[in-house]
């Protein structure tokens, strides 16, 4: 049994925070810390079974190339899906600036 | 005769014969929602005029002599995870509040094809994340038989409609438990089906290599009806099974004679023991002694990798979800924070996603991208698929010498809501028996076994890929030695 803590800092779990695109609060880095360490030390038993002749399995139905016929359908109705996004223009979504320039 | 006491399968038979209609229904389950839901809160969306719209419709068809299906005009309580063109898909998330899918998903046009009638959309963990439904964004919902305790989760909201009588069927998704926990802990049955049985297409993706929607009832037929109506090959989701239904229907009939005669069942000896409550194991112990009585065989089989199920789902699991909650990005769907002309797109998708995101999706996030990140992986995600190996490998051997496996559906009965909702760990823990199924892709069902303190417990039978009529079979079997469904021994709300 290896719960313990593997040791994740503060510093590591902005990092993730970061490439998980979460702007996350001072106040909830030090609670994700913690319960991630916690989390992660549980989660570390796997490390005790499986050895190197045991494939992996990601996806539990095996399955090869799967295709369907190449049917034209209309597709969904601009407006409509429009009218659901946060910000449209011009019939089209509208984005906040991408490229580092002045806006 | 109160309608909202019938089963589906009764329900549909009356409304074929003409002695009563769709419309008469459904409005008897809109008034019993409005009678109780603001103390069980199943609901987030009820959809009053599109439900009765639905029940006219079938009862005009069958004014037109149109031969219906058996649950045509019959309403349904459907998570709000799966897409519903017109009508509000949250998620029970603040990322997708006030979000009008401009699709329906498969799931949904089969429903409307069935005739089926959806009253509206129910509350669920956020991105069917948690056992409990506290995980919310728009608050818990409670459970029928105490409304002090939890309906489970994720599709609390779904079970707990079907257990307060709101609604004879309802629609929930699994990825770790999330049908079966939540129907043994409100009376109720749930079935998970085979991988791939059910399609994906417009199930807002949590898992993809685990999701599956399934039926909730208070009858083993009624879930059986259900599954056949929702269930089958989609080209839409290409990881849906090209194969038959299994012919669940008549396996719910043939069990429903209470004769097991000649079927092996197995007891996973490492779905006991520690973690699991005296009662629950006492309830379990009294339904091996009905199957026996029954006709089956029972004999204990280990699968020594169980053990292993809880790490390596909750690494799988955060780590698909991870990736697919990317899409969450604030262009195109949902939410936008903080754009005020200045700020970047990343800028802006990360203000978003963290204004939008409650916190156990946040941790799930963070750990999947953990696990994925380089110098991690091997350790991690790549040590998970081989124990996903390991625990199909377990499945098939004790799959030899038994037709199904049996085990308690959680380890313990409904737990006070409040209780676990600081632990994360405690509350991964009420995923304990389902984990192995879900991970091997297997059909398995809650069915209520008793009564402890009170409270519903349920039993787990699982069976091999695409062979979900055991499981129906096997807990029609057990409801017909009862004589009657578990909730009817429920509290009155």
């Amino acid at each position: 049994m290896s719960e313990a803590a593997v040791g994740i800092t503060r510093d590591e779990v902005a990092h993730l925070a970061r490439l998980a695109r979460l702007a996350v609060t001072d106040e909830e880095l030090d609670v994700f810390a913690g319960q991630l360490d916690v989390i992660l030390g549980a989660v570390a038993r796997v490390q005790e079974v499986a050895a190197a002749d045991i494939p992996p399995t990601s996806h539990a139905v095996p399955l090869t190339n799967v295709f369907r016929p190449d049917v034209n359908v209309p597709c969904l109705p601009r407006d409509e899906v429009l009218a659901a996004a946060p910000a449209a223009e011009d019939g089209r979504f509208r984005v906040p600036r991408i490229l580092d320039e002045e806006a | 005769m109160d309608l909202t006491r019938m089963t589906a399968a009764e329900l549909g038979a009356a409304i074929a014969s003409g002695e009563t209609s769709s419309v008469e229904v459904t409005q008897a389950h809109l008034d019993r929602i409005a009678a109780v839901d603001d103390r069980v809160h199943a609901f987030l969306h009820v959809d009053t005029d599109g439900a009765l719209a639905a029940a006219r419709g079938v009862d005009e068809r069958r004014g037109d002599g149109e031969t219906l299906g058996p649950l045509a005009g019959v309403p349904l309580a459907l998570k709000d995870v799966i897409v519903t063109r017109g009508i509000p898909t949250t998620v029970g998330s603040r990322i997708l509040e006030g979000w009008i899918p401009p699709y329906d998903a498969t799931v949904t046009t089969k429903l409307r094809e069935a005739g089926i009638v959806v009253l509206g959309k129910t509350n669920m963990d956020e991105f069917a994340m948690g056992s409990s439904t506290e995980n919310s964004a728009y608050g818990p919902s409670h459970n029928p038989w105490d409304l002090d305790r939890v309906p489970g989760g994720s599709s609390g909201g779904s079970s707990a409609a079907v257990a307060a009588f709101s609604a004879p069927l309802g629609i929930g998704t699994d990825t770790g438990g999330s049908i079966r926990q939540p129907a043994a802990v409100t009376g109720i049955v749930g079935h998970k089906p085979t991988y791939g049985g059910v399609s994906r297409y417009g199930l807002v993706a949590f898992s993809s290599s685990l999701d599956q929607a399934g039926p909730f009832a208070r009858t083993v037929l009624d879930a059986a009806l259900l599954h056949e109506a929702m269930a089958g090959h989609d080209p839409m989701d290409s990881t849906s099974i090209d194969a038959p239904v299994p012919p669940v229907v008549a396996a719910a009939r043939q069990g429903g004679t209470g004769d097991l005669t000649g079927l092996r069942v197995g007891v996973v000896r490492e779905l006991s023991g520690q973690g699991y409550e005296p009662g629950v194991e006492a309830v379990t112990r009294e339904a091996l002694a009905r199957l026996e009585k029954l006709g089956a065989t029972v004999h204990e089989v280990s699968c020594p990798s169980f053990g292993y199920a809880l790490p390596a789902y909750y690494l799988i699991a955060p780590s698909e979800c991870s990736s697919n909650l990317a899409r969450f990005d604030a262009v195109r769907y949902g939410l936008r924070v903080g754009d005020d002309g200045v700020r970047s797109l990343e800028e802006v998708m990360s203000l978003t996603r963290e204004a939008g995101f409650g916190p156990e999706v946040k941790r799930r996030i963070m750990l999947g991208t953990y696990a994925l990140s380089s110098g991690y992986y091997d350790a991690y995600y790549g040590q998970a698929q081989k124990v996903r190996t390991l625990i199909s490998r377990d499945f098939a051997a004790a799959f030899e010498t038994a037709d199904v496996l049996v085990s308690p559906a959680t380890p313990t009965v409904a737990f006070p809501i409040g209780e676990r909702a600081n632990d994360p760990l405690a509350m991964y823990a009420a995923d304990l028996c389902t984990l192995p199924a879900s991970l091997a892709g297997l059909p398995a069902i809650s069915v209520p076994s008793g009564l402890s303190e009170g409270l519903p417990v349920g039993l787990q039978v699982m069976a091999p890929a695409l062979a979900d009529d055991r499981c129906y079979r096997v807990a029609a079997a057990l409801e017909a030695d009862r004589g009657h469904p578990l909730t009817e021994e429920a509290p009155a709300l």
